[in-house]
């Protein structure tokens, strides 16, 4: 069921630090591995599981490094995967940017975090904060050697006691993604929101914390029915929530770790108008030239403003001579991308603004058939939420009574946000 | 510390590495050191008086350890300085010896001591850490020692000690089980179940659930299922997923007891990490099979299922690809969970490609009346896309949605139209492929359209297009009015056709001959003649006799053979076989579930003991899987190559047809497109290609086959195989069906070894042999026994042409020379890529003296 070995690879597929917990995979096995991949991808049939005989390789890709799990039995490569995703988590705590460089520079600790965070095959301590505190790069001398925290093996494994702060405040991020994809036709295929809560805690000791928002199903239960509430359709937490506790009565209680962390996530799916549209309309003559007349619409409210407003507008791959006018904002194209962005740094609510651009086409057709991107947007708009999330109170409870201070601010942003165009 | 000079071992550019290591001083220096007398001077180091000296020489030691150099020989220095008190460099010597424990099993006794009394170090670091590696260090002679402080570190005071020797004992277990289970550590690991400690209760729990995989040492029990749902709201994420896995394995005695664990396992589904999700997900899956499906608890737990593998979807994209290979099992089990979600499935452009492909198939699962029209118009655009493989997925769907959704299937039609228009090569072949499965399903309601697909004619270069079109021809032969002249142009270039081509041009063409006899005498004659005298292909040449001999003898009962009304293909022709299926749905978020195979169809049959057959399988399977008789009359004197006789291959041939087509019908169901030519009958019978070959009654198959009994091609005894042997056959097929990698999905059971071949009718060989399935590919495996007078050699393996493609990729060439009465094992790998034909596997074992 668990895992056999955990190799970290560089594009060439060469090994750079390999684990192997198990000793039953084959030295050679994982030379196999760029291999398959390749053949798989010149297949078209590229999966993150490949198998070698009776070996199977789970694996993803981080910058120029692969994280490949190598394993002979009946796997549950969920959890592997999750694995991996967390190694890059712990090892980007430790040494900042992860890549090949950076894995050779820390080999000893890479070891000794591989010997830490699985054994046998079976994940183990993955909060890279406690990790931080019994597994460092300075080799100590056995006197005063580090303990295993309490925190490795507690029902708290996420912090250690005995933190101390002069200040006590607590910041909380209110993010929300907005995924879109509507057809060239202007029908919105997918709307939905990407929630997600995240906190800076600097608290004393072992804080007790409830946060309150203004969740449907809980107004529903309280009889506060019409009060402005949002239903949340999914909801995901960190693990130091109390499950059990948030299923029977709705309240997220949790004793938090140190530091930046993510809380939770929420996820529902919207009717409403997209923040931001664009039109487009597009004059093909091919063999000469293509000309794009491009309106872009906010419809949010006009107190609001979206920041750094990026249209990414796809052209074909062989066009040259850029000319564009607007009104407002900077155009460049990017040939490398095949597209033009054009750049808005402050869009309020309410406004509609034009850019035609006039593009040369070669008089030769290229062969290739080229895909059709959609058009993509990037924003920022502060202080708003789509869903109408709120938090309503953060109660902080520590034995010693300080007082602390809770911060809260809320910013819309881009998801996977796609105009598809004909 | 680090000399100057530069070897060439890492595999990017040293010059770079080495001026980093001035600047940096990071650990990368130790990867640069002489090469000349390169182990001489670690040696000196390491035996160096001085302490940091020593740490930085175990470090260069472990850097060519990491690049792969054998640093082996230095073995005895690097355990010296296992005596330190410096715990970094213990860790080191540790890694050290890890690695290398098993190449110097002697020297690695002389580590016993230490690792001994670091289990009673002050530090539980220190005490963990020595019954972690000496676990990992797999000589023999070193388990022993590991009995006395392993017992200790399980009543360690510390957790973290005691959920160190927790895992500790499934090594010891995966070393020597034996010892594992005398010296009751099965029975410590037990008590640790109930340690008041979540993480030392999930360790445990995880070193249980693999000894049991093995064998079952402890049966969950539901005493213990208490203990695991408390340390569940406790414990990490990792140690969640271990519980939750281990709670899929246990069946509760009733409803409440199912009801209970709901209660308290579903709120994980609210966990951030994918894999606490879900196992969850897993176990309620089970559970809910388990408990009355109408009440209203089990309707408000399913509602609760949907939103958490929706989340799944906003993962990172590895985790997608699994959330979905799993929602397509769910799917199938359960439609209801997530009718509503069609939306989500829909592909994004910068999806991974692999997901694409998945979400596709989800969309057509969940299409229906009511969500068609989206489907639809997101189909057409995705057929418009680049990516050809995603592409021609995309218009294979637009027909499965016309098959499925009859509301629709004007609509899909007239999409699959547009797209002909569009005259790219590939979505035209595709297009074609799937309007013949439309036919099928709908017969005499677009032939209308027939006159557009007639001008891509030219443009067809794939066997399967091409085949489909003639299939189309033949079956609206009498609404075409140069139909003849269609199948003409395809006559002509007749030998250079695949044989699925072939086969259905000679369909076609009767076909034609029994609508028009005016236009086509000439033609039938032609394709009949250029079927069995000129092609060597016995599968082509016994069709054209069937269908002779049939026009000749009676062209009316031929009338009421080849023209009959087919059954109508059903809509749903990939599903799962539903004992497959809920063996999947047990291992959600395993490989088993993203391969869509059991577990025992891809991992080593030494550590999983792979099903028990029935036993009954035996001689009727041997028979018709191999006919080994008429090999043994031939196979020692004849020419490979050479065919069992004319009459033989005909009295085959009918008692084969009887059982195949009882097999091919079976199949049907789950036979997805691509296997060429299944079966003799579904072709006779002019029901065209394979793809969607429908579940055709066994019956229904039988009746229109009983006239050539009576034509006295064949020996009628074959005719009478009592009907209790066809399960057999059934199974015997299935199992090659399931070795081919595209096909079926059908479970893989080992058959034992059966007799092929009798000494007595061979000259003295004995063959006995079976098909098994390693890792996706075919092997069969032989026991030749000499019971001859003198010894045998050169043994040469071949079959003949058969259904599946199947031939030896190798050849037994290193067997020894067979003395008398001597037998020999071996196993070849085969291939499917074999010339594709009649469904018996002729084997041929020739003995060259």
């Amino acid at each position: 069921m668990a895992t056999s070995a955990i190799y970290i690879l560089d594009l060439k597929g060469k090994t750079i630090i390999a684990r192997n917990y198990r000793g039953d995979i084959d030295s050679s096995a994982i030379d196999k591995f760029i291999g398959l991949l390749m053949e798989k991808e010149e297949e078209g049939q590229s999966s993150p599981v490949l198998t070698y005989h009776e070996t199977n390789f789970v694996f993803i890709k981080h910058t120029n490094i692969y994280l490949v799990s190598a394993c002979r039995a009946n796997v549950n490569v969920t959890m592997i995967l999750s694995f991996l995703y967390k190694c890059v988590e712990v090892f980007t705590e430790y040494f900042k940017d992860v890549e090949e460089e950076s894995i050779r520079d820390n080999f000893v600790v890479i070891y000794e975090l591989l010997d830490e965070m699985m054994d046998f095959g079976f994940p183990q301590t993955t909060e890279s904060r406690i990790l931080q505190e019994y597994i460092t790069q300075e080799g100590q001398k056995l006197v005063s050697a580090p303990r295993p925290p309490m925190a490795v093996t507690n029902a708290v494994s996420w912090r250690s006691e005995g933190i101390k702060y002069r200040k006590n405040e607590v910041f909380l991020d209110v993010i929300e993604s907005v995924n879109m994809l509507a057809s060239a036709n202007g029908t919105i295929l997918q709307s939905e929101i990407v929630g997600s809560v995240k906190m800076r805690v600097y608290l004393t000791g072992m804080p007790e914390l409830r946060l309150g928002l203004n969740d449907k199903v809980l107004f529903e239960g309280n009889g506060r029915a019409k009060s402005k509430s949002v239903e949340l359709e999914d909801v995901k937490f960190h693990q130091c929530v109390r499950l059990s506790r948030f299923d029977t009565d709705r309240t997220i209680s949790f004793i938090p770790p140190d530091g930046a962390f993510e809380l939770m996530s929420y996820r529902l799916t919207t009717l409403v108008k997209p923040l931001l549209w664009v039109d487009t309309s597009i004059e093909r003559h091919s063999h000469s030239r293509v000309s794009f007349i491009i309106k872009a619409k906010s419809q949010f409210k006009r107190r609001s403003t979206a920041n750094n407003v990026e249209i990414i507008i796809p052209v074909p791959s062989d066009a040259d001579s850029p000319k564009f006018k607007t009104s407002i904002g900077s155009v460049k194209y990017m040939p490398e991308q095949s597209a033009i962005v054009w750049t808005i740094k402050s869009f309020p609510g309410g406004k509609e603004y034009l850019l035609t651009a006039h593009l040369s086409l070669p008089s030769v057709m290229s062969e290739d058939a080229e895909g059709r991107p959609p058009i993509k947007l990037k924003f920022e708009i502060p202080y708003f939420t789509t869903s109408g999330i709120q938090v309503r109170y953060l109660k902080i409870i520590e034995k010693s009574g300080y007082q602390a201070l809770p911060w809260v601010r809320y910013i819309t942003q881009n998801g996977e946000y796609e105009l598809r165009m004909n | 510390m680090f000399s100057a000079q530069v070897i060439g071992a890492l595999s990017v550019n040293p010059e770079k590495w080495f001026d980093k290591t001035i600047r940096n001083m990071t650990d990368s220096k130790y990867f640069t050191t002489t090469k000349k007398g390169e182990i001489f001077e670690l040696k000196t180091e390491l035996n160096s008086e001085k302490k940091e000296k020593k740490k930085e020489a175990v470090k260069k030691v472990i850097a060519s350890m990491t690049v792969g150099k054998d640093v082996s020989a230095l073995f005895p220095d690097v355990v010296n300085c296992m005596q330190t008190d410096n715990v970094e460099l213990k860790k080191l010597v540790y890694l050290y010896l890890m690695n290398y424990a098993k190449s110097q099993p002697d020297l690695a006794i002389m580590a016993v001591n230490t690792f001994v009394k670091d289990c009673e170090d002050p530090n539980p670091l220190i005490r963990a850490l020595a019954v972690r590696t000496m676990g990992c260090i797999r000589v023999e002679k070193i388990t022993e020692y590991l009995c006395d402080p392993l017992r200790k570190c399980m009543k360690d005071e510390d957790p973290y000690v005691r959920k160190t020797a927790a895992v500790c004992v499934a090594k010891l277990h995966d070393m020597n089980p034996a010892l594992v289970k005398d010296q009751g550590f099965v029975e410590l690991l037990n008590d640790l179940l109930s340690d008041a400690n979540p993480m030392v209760v999930a360790n445990a729990v995880a070193a249980l659930t693999e000894i049991n995989e093995q064998k079952t040492v402890i049966e969950v029990n539901s005493q213990m299922v208490n203990k695991l749902l408390t340390a569940l709201n406790e414990c990490t994420e990792w140690g969640q997923v271990f519980i939750l896995d281990a709670l899929a394995g246990y069946t509760p005695r009733d409803d409440r007891e199912a009801q209970n664990i709901c209660e308290r396992i579903s709120p994980r589904l609210a966990h951030a990490n994918a894999a606490v999700v879900l196992s969850t997900v897993k176990v309620l899956m089970k559970l809910i099979d388990i408990m009355p499906a109408d009440s209203e608890f089990i309707t408000q737990l399913t509602k609760k299922l949907a939103p958490p593998m929706v989340t799944l979807l906003s993962a990172e994209p590895e985790i997608q690809y699994v959330a979905l290979r799993n929602i397509n099992l769910i799917v199938q089990k359960r439609p209801d969970i997530l009718k509503q979600e069609m939306k989500v499935f829909f592909v994004k452009y910068n999806d991974p490609i692999y997901v694409k492909m998945e979400k596709l198939d989800i969309m057509i699962r969940l299409a229906q009346q009511s969500n068609i029209s989206q489907v639809l118009s997101e189909l057409k655009e995705y057929a418009t896309e680049v990516d050809v493989d995603f592409v021609r997925k995309s218009v294979r769907a637009i027909g499965r949605c016309a098959i499925k959704v009859e509301a629709s299937s004007e609509r899909c039609v007239q999409t699959l139209l547009e797209l002909i228009q569009t005259k790219v090569n590939y979505v035209v072949q595709e297009a074609v492929v799937v309007i013949k499965d439309i036919f099928r399903k709908y017969p005499n309601r677009y032939e209308s359209i027939i006159s557009a697909l007639c001008e891509n004619l030219d443009t067809l270069d794939e066997p399967e297009a091409r085949a489909s079109m003639i299939w189309i021809i033949g079956e609206y032969a009498e609404r075409i009015d140069n139909a003849d002249e269609l199948l003409e142009s395809f006559v002509e270039g007749f030998h250079d056709e695949n044989t699925q081509v072939q086969l259905q041009l000679l369909t076609a063409v009767v076909k034609l001959f029994l609508k028009r006899p005016g236009v086509a005498q000439a033609l039938v004659q032609r394709v009949l003649s250029l079927a069995t005298q000129d092609s060597d292909n016995p599968d082509l040449r016994d069709r054209g006799f069937i269908y002779w001999r049939l026009l000749s003898a009676d062209p009316a009962a031929a009338k009421n053979v080849v023209l009959t009304e087919k059954p109508l293909i059903s809509e749903e022709t990939d599903l799962l076989e539903p004992s497959l299926l809920e063996q999947l749905v047990c291992h959600i978020g395993t490989l088993a579930s993203v391969y869509h195979k059991p577990p025992s169809a891809f991992i080593d049959p030494a550590k999983a003991p792979l099903r028990q057959i029935n036993p009954t399988t035996t001689n009727t399977n041997g028979a018709n899987l191999l006919d080994t008789s008429s090999s043994s009359r031939n196979g020692t004197s004849s020419a490979p190559t050479v065919i069992p006789s004319q009459d033989q291959v005909i009295a085959d041939l009918l008692s084969l047809d009887l059982n195949a087509p009882a097999t091919t019908a079976a199949f049907g169901g789950n036979t997805m497109s691509g296997t060429t030519s299944s079966g003799g009958l579904d072709d006779l019978l002019g029901l065209g290609g394979d793809v969607s070959v429908p579940s055709v009654p066994v019956q229904s198959a039988h009746n229109p086959f009983d006239p050539l009994a009576g034509l006295g091609l064949g020996n009628p005894a074959a005719a009478q195989i009592p009907s209790q042997q066809q399960p057999a056959a059934i199974g015997g097929l299935a199992e090659i069906f399931g070795t081919n990698a595209l096909s079926t999905n059908t479970l893989n059971y080992n058959y034992p070894k059966e007799l092929l071949l009798d000494a007595s009718k061979a000259m003295g060989m004995q063959v006995e042999g079976t098909f098994i399935r390693k890792s996706g590919r075919i092997y069969m495996e032989l026991t030749i026994t000499n019971k001859a007078m003198q010894a045998m050699s050169n043994f040469a393996v071949q079959f003949n042409k058969n259904s599946f493609g199947l031939v030896p990729a190798e050849q037994p060439n290193s067997l020894a020379p067979l003395l008398p009465n001597q037998s020999q094992n071996f196993t070849i790998a085969c291939d499917t890529t074999g010339p594709v034909q009649s469904v018996f596997i002729y084997s041929f074992i020739q003995n060259k003296k």
